[in-house]
Formats: C-alpha cells, structure tokens, sequence
C-alpha cells in the first residue's frame, strides 16, 4: 500500500540577503526601465524564505523519509551559510553571471540541494518578499 | 479538474522511541523528541480534493460533508490525544510527521466519495511538514 503513495517532507529555512537586478546586456536606461528600483546602483535586501520538499521511503525504524539534523545541516551548510547576511551579487559566484532575480536564485537553491544524498529533492520556492514566491522543480527529465 | 482544500487544527503530544534502539540510540536520532513524557504540537492538517464541479450545485463536494469526515475521523481520533498510546492506527510505529500523514491519507481516501483525495499536508511546526498523495499525482 505503502509504494502507491508520494510522502514528501516539507522545511522552510530563512536568510537575508542583499541584491541588485542590472544586466550587462542592458543599457542603463533598459536596465532603469526594467528593473525600476531594484536597479538601484547600492542594492537592496529581503528576508528570503526558501522551503524545499524532499521525498523518499520512510524508514520504518526512525518513522523518517530523512533525518531533520541531516537536512537541516545540508542546507545550512549549502544555502544559509553562503547567503546569509551576504550581498548575492558579490557574494555567491552564481550570481557575478547572472541577474539575482528571485527565479534565479531559486533555481540556484535548487542546484544546490539537489544532491542532498537521504532524499530525493521534489521541489524548491524562494518567497523574495511576503507577496512575492517563486518554484522550482528542476527540468523534465 | 478544480482543487479544494480544506484546514482544520488539532493538538497532540507525542514522542520519539524505537524500543529496538539502545538509550544512546534513541537519543542520537531522535534528540529532544525522544524524551520519555513527551511533549506537544499544534498540528495544521491541509485536505485538497480534487474534482469536476457539478453542474447542479457547483460543488466539487460538499464542504459540510468533508467538515464531517475531518471531524469524525481525525479531530475526534487525534485532537489532545497522546499520538503514541491513543491512536491505534499508529501503534508500532514512530509517530513523526511522515508517518501520521499516511496515517491520515488512508483513514481519509476511502470516505471521500465525491472527488478525489489528492492531496493531504500535515504541518507539525510552520517551517515543518509532511505532504501525501498518490504516485504519480503531482504535488504541486
């Protein structure tokens, strides 16, 4: 019975985080025009939420698809660590080639998670502000 | 195919202990939740079921009628209830997110008789949860 079903845990972590959106294919107006404020040449910041979903078999003698302390570390380790109380532009080398927008960040997460060895990673959302979330589920494959 | 969820709310102590496990094992894998007395959470329990409206009432199914089924089957079971002793559907198992989810899944699929059971989400703290459906569903 078991095997028919998907069980998936859920977790959501925090960092914050500076960024500025500016394109170096984009003049300055384009860049003005596209990203408005978020243009600002200083950069600006949020408290990121970032939630991931993993599944897998739940092992019997632990009642877990993964151990939370595992978990938690991997992503402290791969994701908070290194954007916590950074600038994203200057900070995260992913982010010196490409623009910092929330879709990209959360790709990047995902990136990052995904060879979380205990669990198969279904499934990322960054929430940028309280209005604003953004998913990833990696490509069909 | 429309979704509709439905929340209810209920309290819970429970704890974490393999008997299988030495004392140092169990505290290993299970730290604070392995503590003997316990201790509780208030869980929120997300019910989407999935469907066509029908065309006479609009209605995927009746929201009274899965008010009803929540009620019975897992307010009146689990609602200050020591999960551990008090839910037999759990005995022998630990009785984390994961596990009370499938638990909740199979004592609700075969009730819902308009619609379909799509998806259950058990979330034990607001950054903690465990989600259901079956393979193949997508979760999203």
């Amino acid at each position: 019975m078991s095997d028919a079903l998907k069980i998936a845990l859920g977790r959501r972590y925090r960092f914050a985080a500076s960024h500025r959106l500016h394109s170096e294919r984009l003049s300055a107006e384009q860049n003005a025009r596209v990203y408005g404020k978020c243009n600002s040449p200083y950069g600006h910041g949020h408290n990121y939420v970032v939630e991931i979903r993993v599944s897998g078999k739940i092992d019997p003698a632990t009642g877990m698809i993964a151990n939370l302390a595992d978990l938690d570390a991997f992503v402290e380790r791969e994701v908070i660590e290194p954007f916590d109380h950074k600038s994203l532009n200057e900070d995260v080398p992913a982010f010196r080639e490409i623009v910092p927008t929330t879709e990209n960040v959360c790709k990047e997460v995902f990136q990052r998670l995904k060879h979380f060895p205990k669990a198969r990673l279904e499934h990322v959302r960054v929430e940028e502000t309280s209005n604003n979330a953004f998913e990833y589920a990696g490509e069909e494959t | 195919m429309v979704y509709l969820t439905r929340k209810i709310e209920f309290s819970a102590s429970h704890l974490y202990h393999n008997p299988a496990f030495t004392a140092e094992e169990n505290q290993r894998v299970f730290g604070k939740c392995n503590n003997p007395h316990g201790h509780g959470h208030n869980y929120t329990l997300e019910v989407t079921v999935a469907g066509e409206p029908d065309p006479a009432t609009g209605m995927v199914l009746d929201l009274k009628e899965l008010k009803e089924i929540l009620e019975r089957e897992i307010t009146q079971r689990m609602d200050h209830r020591f999960l551990n002793y008090e839910v037999p559907e759990l005995k022998g198992q630990i009785p984390t997110c994961e596990n009370i989810v499938r638990v909740i899944w199979n004592l609700l699929e075969p009730r819902i008789h308009q619609g379909k059971l799509h998806r259950v989400r058990l979330y034990e703290t607001p950054d903690l949860f465990a989600e259901c459906c079956r393979n193949g569903a997508n979760l999203a």
